[in-house]
């Protein structure tokens, strides 16, 4: 978390709407393939087959089934990495559909075994009618929604995930809950300024130390992080581990109700990135586990997904923005993977060198990601 | 190779020759200079060292600011005595905008490293004030002090976010040199920081630039590096009532040796420079509760605008955000409570990640920190939006003694 909570709350000012969004994940397709049934995907570790790579524009339906040992991620994107569907912690063995709306245009398929990385990518083409032409104000709604279903799927895997991590806590298995620490934490730190809006919730689930308020109990990720690192034991974590699924789950169900405005989006993008500034850069968020490397990747990814959502609206409005940014996401991607170490990242025990050349493409893409805003409001 | 000597600042100001020895002796004879006509009135001359309150409180902030803290290492109580008396005599001498020591600068024989170091030789008293107070660490069982603690005197409590440096934090003496030239301060600092060799040792210091508050009407309100205004609604030294009630330690509050004096809280506060420069104008006016550009309260067009903090706006939401920094820290919010602020911008190059290592060096004064400075800044740090663009990386409290009276030393009542 970053150094205190309320602005969030002001900038966001998440109002709650009754209206579910639209699970982007269901259930039994229709099984037959003769152009306009489902795509069936076989995603493994090292593979992600698609039955096939034309559809017709309108409603898709790609069932993915996860064959590989590593758990999985499947995207559909659009030009600039935006997400148009995604369906997110597919498990080894197990199949998950994603149902999204795709207009005709050139998209890229792709499969992240790992969860992380750019992932194995294919085209895919979507043809039909042309696009209908659609006004700024349809622009901005379609960003809102978006980026909304990347919300509700990034808070799904964050329960699963944190289950996980917490039923290893209290089994008693120090070198799984290692494991899942970060795993766990990439979907919160990837929609943190939404998680960080519900007041209370974000102090309890993702205080570092010195954020407690006196008198209160510290709690979350960060108490379990010390620890499995220092104390090197899950001894005495297991009421932090039931605490922190409670937390994770009233926060879940916040979230998935968040109504957002384009401009919050913006806003939501760029403090990504201040986290990464303050929190990441200097290694003082996971000091213990120092796997601050997948947080950092999971702001960058959260704040790409929010600009992404922005872009068709932002395309007509600024290009040369949006080219920017487009060259300087990619940047920052290729800064962090100079780290990367197996599925993860290596330790963030960088040179002085070393962050400080991190801290330079973040600023670069930082200062370009606060312009946003102001394009957005713009008339 | 003669002429070098004769150039001392002293001989600006026509107080031929009056030779005054560092030590005891100097700290007897420097008296004569109470008798000199003040200068004060001229902004670039001395500033009064003597009187009932230390000079560097209420003074009309200068521009620049070099403090020290010092770790005393020496165990013996009469050694700590003679330091503070010598360090008076060469207060005395230092903001009158003269040389130390009996032969200053450049008099003195060849053959002897020069008492003075001489960087300020030929520049103006520059109205330098030196203060100083006394840590809690400084009442330990080392001087015998323990007893003599003040209650107000508290070790701070941790607030929420701070993330302190102990070497940038505490210390068991702080010297706080303003002046109008940046060279006068610090050739104070390091002359004190030279006498006091093998007695105190410097635990710390920090410069700062650009006073971030007015502490008279007379100054314009200065504007600190997130570039607003700061300090409108300080205390001002022509609130001469409110100063008794907030920042002058009152005979009944005791002990007897505070009383006249103040506690100052030091805080070096490390601001996210780049990060707020990526901010819209309407948050960072938001954040602060007022407009950058006049400094007025949101809402009203004038910096001295009296705050309205029930205006609303067309949609219900009050003017003045509720985590609004102007809200949190004001009286109305804290029981009254209020602050004498002295702070200054601070930049200290860039840190090796090539972010400006720049903040505000936040000093304040005030008659009792358990009733001002510690709701307040629990307040502040639990709500305040600022705090996504701060952190406080060092913190001190140091109890500040009544002024020096010809004669005397600073914080002789405590010793006697
Ligand atoms: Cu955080």
């Amino acid at each position: 978390m970053s150094t205190s909570l309320p602005r969030r709350a002001a900038v966001l000012g998440v109002v709650i709407s009754l209206g579910a969004l639209t699970a982007c994940a269901k259930d039994e397709p229709a099984a037959k393939d003769d152009g306009t049934g489902p795509v069936s995907v076989k995603a493994s570790d090292s593979g992600c087959d698609l039955s096939r790579r034309d559809v017709k524009s309108g409603t898709s339906t790609f069932s993915v089934s996860n064959g590989g040992s590593k758990i999985t991620e499947f995207y559909v994107y659009a030009e600039g990495d935006r997400v148009m569907g995604e369906v997110e912690n597919i498990g080894p063995g197990l199949k998950r559909d994603l149902i999204v709306e795709l207009p005709t245009g050139k998209y890229q398929a792709v499969c992240k075994p790992g969860m992380v990385g750019d992932g194995i990518r294919g085209d895919l083409t979507v043809t039909g009618d042309a696009p209908a032409q659609v006004d700024e104000d349809a622009l901005l709604k379609q960003a809102t929604e978006s980026y909304q279903r990347y919300i509700n799927s990034q808070v799904v895997a964050l329960e699963q995930q944190t289950t996980e991590f917490t039923t290893a806590v209290k089994a008693g298995d120090l070198a799984k809950a290692k494991a899942l620490f970060p795993v766990a934490r990439t979907y919160y730190e990837r929609v943190e300024p939404v998680a960080e809006s519900f007041g209370d919730l974000d102090p309890k689930i993702d205080a570092r130390v010195n954020d407690v308020e006196p008198g209160t109990e510290w709690t979350g990720f960060h108490r379990i992080e010390q620890g499995l690192w220092v104390g090197n034991t899950t001894k005495g974590m297991e009421k932090y581990a039931d605490q922190l699924l409670t937390d994770v789950k009233t926060l879940v169900a916040k979230a998935k109700i968040v109504k957002l405005t384009p401009l919050q989006l913006a806003n939501g993008a760029k403090e990504l990135l201040d986290e990464v500034a303050t929190g990441k850069i200097t290694g003082e968020e996971d000091r213990y586990s120092h796997t601050d490397l997948w947080d950092f990747q999971a702001n960058v990814e959260g704040s790409q997904a929010a600009v992404q959502a922005l872009r068709p609206a932002l395309q007509t409005r600024d290009t040369a923005l949006v080219t920017q940014l487009d060259t300087n996401f990619k940047a920052v991607f290729a800064a962090v993977d100079k780290y990367r170490e197996g599925d993860g990242f290596k330790s963030y025990n960088l040179t002085e060198a070393e962050k400080k050349a991190l801290s330079q493409v973040v600023d670069g893409l930082a200062e370009p990601v606060s312009k946003v805003a102001g394009v957005i409001a713009k008339k | 190779m003669t002429e070098r000597k004769g150039i001392s600042r002293r001989g600006l100001f026509g107080a031929a020759g009056a030779a005054v020895a560092t030590g005891v002796a100097g700290y007897a004879a420097h008296s004569a200079l109470a008798s000199e006509p003040s200068q004060a009135a001229d902004n670039t001359g001395p500033v009064e060292f003597h009187g009932p309150h230390q000079a560097g409180i209420t003074t009309p902030v200068q521009d620049r600011l070099h403090f020290a803290a010092f770790d005393v290492t020496t165990t013996s109580r009469d050694d700590l005595i003679a330091l503070l008396k010598e360090w008076s005599a060469a207060a005395a001498l230092l903001t009158a905008g003269r040389d130390i020591g009996q032969y200053g600068a450049v008099n003195g024989p060849d053959e002897a490293p020069p008492e003075d170091t001489g960087e300020a030789v030929g520049l103006p008293p520059a109205r330098l004030t030196i203060t100083v107070g006394f840590g809690p660490s400084l009442f330990d069982k080392r001087f015998g002090l323990a007893a003599k603690r003040p209650k107000a005197l508290v070790d701070l409590p941790h607030f929420i976010g701070d993330d302190l440096d102990p070497t940038r934090s505490y210390g068991d003496i702080a010297v706080q040199a303003c002046s109008d030239d940046p060279q006068v301060a610090v050739h104070a600092i390091r002359n004190l920081a030279r006498i006091g060799f093998g007695r105190v040792a410097v635990r710390y210091s920090q410069l700062g630039f650009g006073r971030t508050s007015s502490t008279s009407r007379a100054q314009s309100t200065p504007r600190n590096l997130f570039g607003f205004k700061d300090g409108t609604a300080n205390l001002k030294l022509e609130d001469a009532d409110k100063l008794e009630q907030q920042v002058w330690v009152q005979p009944e509050d005791g002990p007897d040796w505070m009383v006249g004096g103040s506690y100052l809280v030091s805080r070096r506060i490390r601001m996210n420079i780049e990060i707020w420069d990526r901010t819209s104008l309407g948050e960072q006016e938001g954040i602060i509760g007022r407009g950058k550009g006049t400094g007025a309260p949101l809402g009203k067009a004038d910096e001295f605008d009296v705050i309205d903090f029930n205006a609303k706006q067309a949609d219900g939401e009050p003017k003045i955000p509720a985590d609004s920094h102007v809200r949190l820290a004001h009286p109305q919010f804290n029981n009254g409570a209020e602050l004498l602020r002295r702070g200054y911008n601070f930049v200290d190059g860039s840190d090796g990640l090539g972010r400006l290592d720049a903040g505000l060096f936040f000093l304040a004064y005030q008659r009792d920190p358990r009733k001002q400075f510690i709701p307040i800044q629990n307040q502040l740090a639990k709500s305040d939006t600022m705090n996504e663009y701060i952190h406080h990386v060092g913190s001190a409290i140091f109890a500040c003694p009544p002024g020096v009276t010809p004669g005397t030393y600073w914080g002789e009542k405590l010793f006697t």
